[in-house]
């Protein structure tokens, strides 16, 4: 009962939280609509189009500029050290325009380093507030989150291995990469571009992000940058996930919301029977469900951000909390966003699947719907 | 969460208090310590409208008169009609009653209701006749505007008033009224005329107590779970003066309106919603998620509860939804990040469902001793699951069923044509 007490009413969103949010929301507003997206990401509809990576790295040079980039990177290492609940609140505006950029990924290795806590890793984090953008590498072709499992393997000086399902990895400069040395875990920080390494890129659905397979072949390990080991790679990471799902869920919450205005604006102006096909109950009440599931999610994700900032100790299970209703809701509002556009929702032309293929990538990653409820579960019954 | 939430904010809002709102204050919680009933030996209701017996009753109506007379009633109301004539201090004395755990009042329907309706459209005579007593409880009201056909639409109401000089005759039939056996009086709404449906609707009050065995019967309604709880309301040429006719003839779906307000939670009830009373074991364990000791203990389909992945993963919906809904009200106290009135009208729809769910999920853990009913001693919980189940249709069905909630969400959020 007091728990929640100590936790600000407002869920940490002060004068600068929301002057970080509504400038996020205006950039967008001013500079990258939906059709921009659309002439960016969807310009070529063949399916066997080429796997090059499609985004304006101007403009994400201007957010990097904004200073967007070091939001989450403590002052010791020259960031701006801003709150969970203020990068959530910006993240949730990157979402609602489905800007393609590293900025997520990036996010989630500063929250890795700043758990580390030590001086190879704040050194890293000086240059991501430099504006250098990075990717956390450690799934397995099983797609497993597990932490301390990874088929690479450090051995004689050289990496080796193939990592999976790495996001954004055209578009960053570094990859955080979790691999195994004497049987224990270890987090390097590898540029991007070194001897060795390649990056072969994954044909996927979703036509605003980019991932890759790497293949690391006898890589220098001496021309990487050794952040953690063992024990406080595992503490490390269970610190950051937390704020890896707050992040994930926020850019959720905000393409919902660009779904959710989108079908109903769709619904007021499309006759069909003489009427507005809002009228209709059938079109009516999933619209509004889809709404109050998006609102629990954005409840959850300020709680679980807020938590992150004021509440340690529970971050860990509204964290799941929120991307387990995250999940449910866009799973649920995609699928209605398409469907109550009827026909033109079918298209090519029509923006409404740019953001049910990025929903559609985002609700598997750090796992699904059951897999948080699961994770949950554990902590649940353990307290 | 809630009471150290409480205890800060009445504390902020102290501090923004008129000189007169803090006289108030310091007298109000004067006399709160000192008088605030001992619990009762039945559990506490949530709401008038809840009384069922003669014991809640003359418990509740005994609160509300000793509240009334110490001015925590009405506060705001003019002198001559039975109130404080106080400026703002209403919500000041609500605060200091929640604060002290008060019970709830009697008066439910009469003061979050009838009040305010027959403030704005009554004559000073009937004022001055009615509203000192609906204040303190000395008489108490029900609400009859739903019957067998009318529902949802609600509009559609059939009991009809004819005019014969100065009086009006009413002939029809209500269900749904909460405490019409205790009742004096009956805020009601009938048609005057057959062929106008929404413009050929008038407002009454009625008396229902001095016409009991005459022109009025009250019967009880017995719900699904067996319990009496409302009753239905007959009348048969039952006779009022043209005085207590509220507004204009014909204007009685726009007093409705304004009533109706009041019961979804829109408007600001003159000290029906004060108090916050609670059993109290209830207070102890209100905080805690109740399916999960439940799932601890129990066995279904021959295993223990807490192997089955699948009931495992309701369990951690609904605990994931009442975290939610608590998020949801805290968030619609921040509009930088929210629109509020987009947060407040899903509450209804969010909180009945989520009940709702609790205790068919609860069933579902259950497994076989779910068959069990609280008069067996085999049930788990003292067999309140498969009761509360049952009761959850009354949250949501009653005050606008939750397709209903969906409409007003879809028309006045998202702006959506209109049902009707």
């Amino acid at each position: 009962m007091t728990k929640a007490a100590t936790q600000p009413k407002n869920f940490g969103f002060g004068e600068d939280e929301n002057a970080l949010k509504n400038l996020a929301l205006k950039f967008f507003q001013d500079n990258f609509s939906a059709g921009n997206l659309h002439d960016l990401v969807a310009s070529d509809s063949d399916s066997r189009r080429s796997r090059e990576c499609r985004w304006d790295r101007a403009m994400w040079q201007q957010i990097v500029d904004l200073g967007w980039l070091m939001t989450a990177v403590p002052e010791r290492a020259g960031g701006l050290g801003m709150s969970a609940a203020a990068v959530a609140g910006l993240v949730e505006e990157v979402g609602r325009a489905a800007f393609p950029c590293p900025l997520l990924p990036t996010l989630g290795v500063t929250y890795i380093l700043d758990a580390c806590g030590n001086e190879p890793a704040d050194a890293v984090l000086a240059r991501i507030a430099e504006g250098e953008a990075f990717s956390y590498a450690s799934c397995n072709q099983y797609g497993s989150w597990s932490d301390s499992e990874s088929e690479l393997k450090v051995e004689h000086g050289k990496l080796n291995g193939s990592v999976y399902f790495v996001q954004e990895a055209q578009k960053v400069d570094g990859f955080l990469v979790n691999a195994k040395l004497n049987g224990e875990v270890a987090l390097y920080a590898v540029p991007a571009k070194i001897a060795g390494l390649s990056v072969n890129p994954d044909a996927i659905v979703d036509l605003t992000r980019d991932q890759a397979t790497l293949e690391f072949s006898d890589v220098d390990i001496a021309q990487c940058q050794l952040v953690a080991t063992a024990d406080a790679v595992l503490s490390a990471l269970s610190a950051a996930t937390p704020a890896m799902l707050v992040i994930l869920s926020a850019d959720m919450c905000g393409a919902a919301e660009w779904q959710l205005q989108t079908t109903a604006e769709y619904a007021r102006t499309r006759q069909q029977f003489d009427r507005a096909i809002g009228f209709f109950q059938a079109v009516k009440h999933p619209l509004v469900e889809f709404m109050v599931e998006i609102d629990q999610a954005r409840s959850l994700l300020y709680n679980a951000a807020c938590a992150i900032d004021f509440e340690p100790e529970m971050a860990g299970q509204y964290a799941r909390m929120a991307k387990a209703v995250a999940n449910d809701a866009v799973g649920f509002g995609s699928r209605k966003s398409v469907q109550l556009h009827g026909g033109i929702g079918f298209t090519w032309e029509c923006y409404i699947h740019l953001y049910l293929k990025r929903q559609l990538h985002s609700q598997v990653l750090l796992g699904d719907a059951s897999y948080q409820r699961a994770r949950l579960a554990e902590l649940v019954l353990a307290s | 969460m809630t009471a150290p939430a409480t205890n800060s904010a009445t504390k902020d809002k102290a501090k923004r208090d008129t000189p007169e709102q803090a006289e108030f204050r310091r007298m109000a919680r004067e006399w709160l310590s000192h008088n605030n009933p001992p619990l009762p030996n039945f559990k506490p209701i949530k709401s008038g409208v809840e009384m069922v017996t003669e014991e809640q009753r003359d418990y509740y109506c005994g609160w509300q008169k000793s509240a009334y007379d110490a001015g925590l009633i009405a506060c705001d109301y003019p002198v001559e009609f039975g109130g404080g004539g106080r400026n703002r201090c209403q919500s000041v004395a609500n605060q200091e009653m929640a604060l002290a755990k008060t019970p709830v009042f009697a008066g439910a329907i009469g003061l979050g209701m009838a009040a305010a309706t027959i403030f704005h459209h009554g004559s000073d005579a009937l004022k001055q006749s009615i509203l000192p007593k609906l204040f303190s409880g000395e008489e108490l009201w029900c609400q009859g505007f739903s019957e067998p056909g009318s529902g949802s639409d609600l509009a559609s109401v059939q009991t009809f008033a004819r005019r014969e000089g100065n009086k009006w005759i009413i002939n029809g039939h209500k269900v749904w009224t909460s405490t019409a056996q205790f009742a004096t009086w009956m805020i009601l709404l009938a048609r005057t005329d057959k062929t106008d449906k929404y413009n050929g609707l008038s407002y009454f009050v009625v008396p229902i107590k001095s016409q009991l065995g005459k022109t009025v019967t009250v019967r009880p309604l017995i719900k699904i779970t067996g319990e009496a709880g409302f009753n239905e309301v007959i009348f048969d040429d039952l006779e009022v003066e043209d005085s207590f006719l509220l507004g204009e003839v014909g204007q009685g779906w726009q007093v409705a309106m304004t009533t109706l307000l009041h019961e979804r939670g829109a408007g600001e009830m003159p000290g029906a919603a004060a108090g916050g009373q609670k059993a109290k074991d209830a207070t102890a364990t209100s905080s805690e998620f109740p399916l999960l000791g439940l799932a601890k203990r129990s066995y279904r389909n021959g295993k223990p509860v807490v192997e089955d992945a699948q009931v495992l993963d309701q369990i951690m919906k609904l605990l994931t939804r009442s975290v939610g809904i608590k998020q949801n009200r805290r968030l619609r106290g921040v509009p930088t990040l929210a629109n509020t009135q987009r947060l407040a009208l899903q509450d209804k729809l969010l909180g009945t469902d989520y009940m709702q769910n609790l205790a068919a999920t609860a069933l579902e853990i259950e497994g076989m001793s779910s068959t069990l009913t609280h008069e067996d001693s085999k049930a788990p919980d003292l067999g309140r699951w498969p009761m509360a189940y049952l009761s959850s249709f009354g949250g949501t069905i009653a005050g606008g069923t939750n397709e209903i909630q969906k409409n007003i969400l879809g028309e006045r959020v998202l702006g959506l044509a209109k049902t009707k």
